[in-house]
């Protein structure tokens, strides 16, 4: 009997489709459990540095290094951080919607922009609007250097350097919970002083070799540790938003099959109906 | 008991160590410093090289950082490591690749990566070499 062969076609073809994104969904949960472990891993090296950034601030009230000093904002620059790869639900909708928002703020207020990405999602977007782009890096993997991304933040780092720009703000997603992530701007410079009233006693930190050497390679690993806490916690959020994205594809995939199945066995039902009474209408008239 | 300190040992990518410590040897940029406890506070940068920790059972571990930042309080250390990962996973053979590299890129100056790079390419592939035979000789092998 060759009831609804077509409806049969489509159940098996949205099975597939369930399948795949059943496994999807599997694999990121298991890269999301990485990928927080990793997030964790970072936390430790941020907080010895904002620490030791915290004293360096209180030991040295009269010299004031350019990345902790307000300047007047004539030109800004962004760092945003994006996923490689889609299929992921709204997450690097929602980021560039907050980062269009940001560059629009700036932008209404006079200042100039400089726009540097990490993961060719974010730079396919903002090559769109035609952005001011001046550095990427993308295709990161799942276990991100910190190597990897030096390069895209001396750009912005050395911008700072030659008065290119006047502040520095990093845009990526915040791992909120497996269910929520939420775009986030942050700024990277001038640094934003820690106030903390248990450093405000009076020692110092002897210097090898200049306090200003010394200074300048931390407050720079300050700002890659920060950019590089930025990447993954973005990557938590991709797998987070992959796993709960390819959740819902799978119940509403099951939801389709199970219409389908429904429309399946009527159509069938029909047709034996039919039959039947063909039969029976048959054997009356004879 | 001899008196100790903390010692943290922290990557931008994991922690790679936590606990009390006698003394640590570390290659700071002005030359090796030796660490005790109550030493004043001091801020230096490190070379590429070994950390070296001594703990309160007497063991003494060894630890590759390929430069970094030391932060030193009367007990507490911190090395803020650029990529650190423990001596013994270094891969010896890469070192000495990496070391033949840099070596030919000396030697070849109209290469691409200029003598600058090159030049600090062959001082951590040094350090990473002698990290690792110290710690051959120590395990005996």
């Amino acid at each position: 009997m060759a009831v609804g062969k077509e409806i049969r076609g489509k159940i098996k073809s949205v099975k597939n489709t369930q399948k795949i994104t059943r496994a999807m969904e599997m694999v990121a949960a298991s890269k999301m459990r990485k990928a927080q472990e990793r997030m964790q891993a970072t936390r430790p090296y941020a907080e010895k540095m904002r620490n030791v950034i915290g004293h360096l601030a209180y030991a040295h009230p009269e010299y004031k290094h350019p990345y902790l000093k307000e300047r007047d904002a004539k030109r800004v620059g962004f760092i945003i951080i994006s996923t490689d790869r889609g299929l992921c639900g709204g997450l690097n909708t929602n980021l560039f919607k907050a980062a269009v928002r940001a560059l629009r703020e700036s932008r209404d207020g006079g200042l100039e922009i400089e726009v540097a990405t990490i993961g060719n999602k974010a730079e396919q977007f903002f090559k769109r609007i035609k952005a001011n782009l001046v550095g990427h890096i993308g295709h990161l993997g799942d276990a991100p250097k910190i190597t990897d991304l030096i390069g895209t933040v001396k750009i912005m780092l050395d911008a700072y350097n030659e008065g290119r720009i006047d502040r520095l703000y990093l845009v990526h997603n915040d791992f909120v919970s497996t269910m929520t992530q939420a775009p986030r701007t942050l700024q990277l410079l001038p640094i934003q002083p820690v106030e903390d009233e248990s450093l405000k006693h009076h020692w110092d930190y002897l210097y090898e070799p200049e306090a200003k050497d010394v200074l300048d390679e931390l407050l720079m690993r300050y700002v890659e540790s920060l950019v590089y806490q930025g990447v993954v916690e973005n990557l938590a959020c991709e797998q987070a938003a992959r796993m709960v994205a390819m959740k819902a594809a799978s119940d509403n995939a099951g939801d389709i099959i199970d219409d389908l199945q429904l429309i399946y066995n009527k159509a069938r039902q029909a047709a034996i109906t039919q039959e039947i009474s063909e039969i029976v209408s048959g054997a009356a008239a004879v | 008991m001899a008196m100790t300190m903390h010692v943290d040992i922290v990557s931008a990518e994991a922690e790679i160590f936590s606990g009390p410590a006698t003394m640590l040897f570390a290659p700071a940029v002005m030359g090796e410093v030796g660490i005790m406890p109550r030493h004043a506070p001091l801020l230096t940068k490190i070379k590429p090289g070994e950390v070296r920790v001594l703990t309160p059972e007497g063991a003494e571990e060894f630890f590759y950082v390929s430069g970094g930042m030391l932060e030193v309080q009367p007990h507490v250390v911190t090395v803020l490591a650029d990529t650190a990962a423990r001596a013994k996973d270094l891969d010896e053979a890469a070192a000495q690749e990496a070391m033949q590299r840099a070596e030919q890129a000396l030697a070849d100056k109209h290469g691409e990566m200029d003598l600058a790079e090159a030049e600090a390419q062959l001082a951590e592939a040094v350090a990473q070499l002698r990290a690792i035979q110290n710690l051959r000789k120590k395990s005996g092998r």
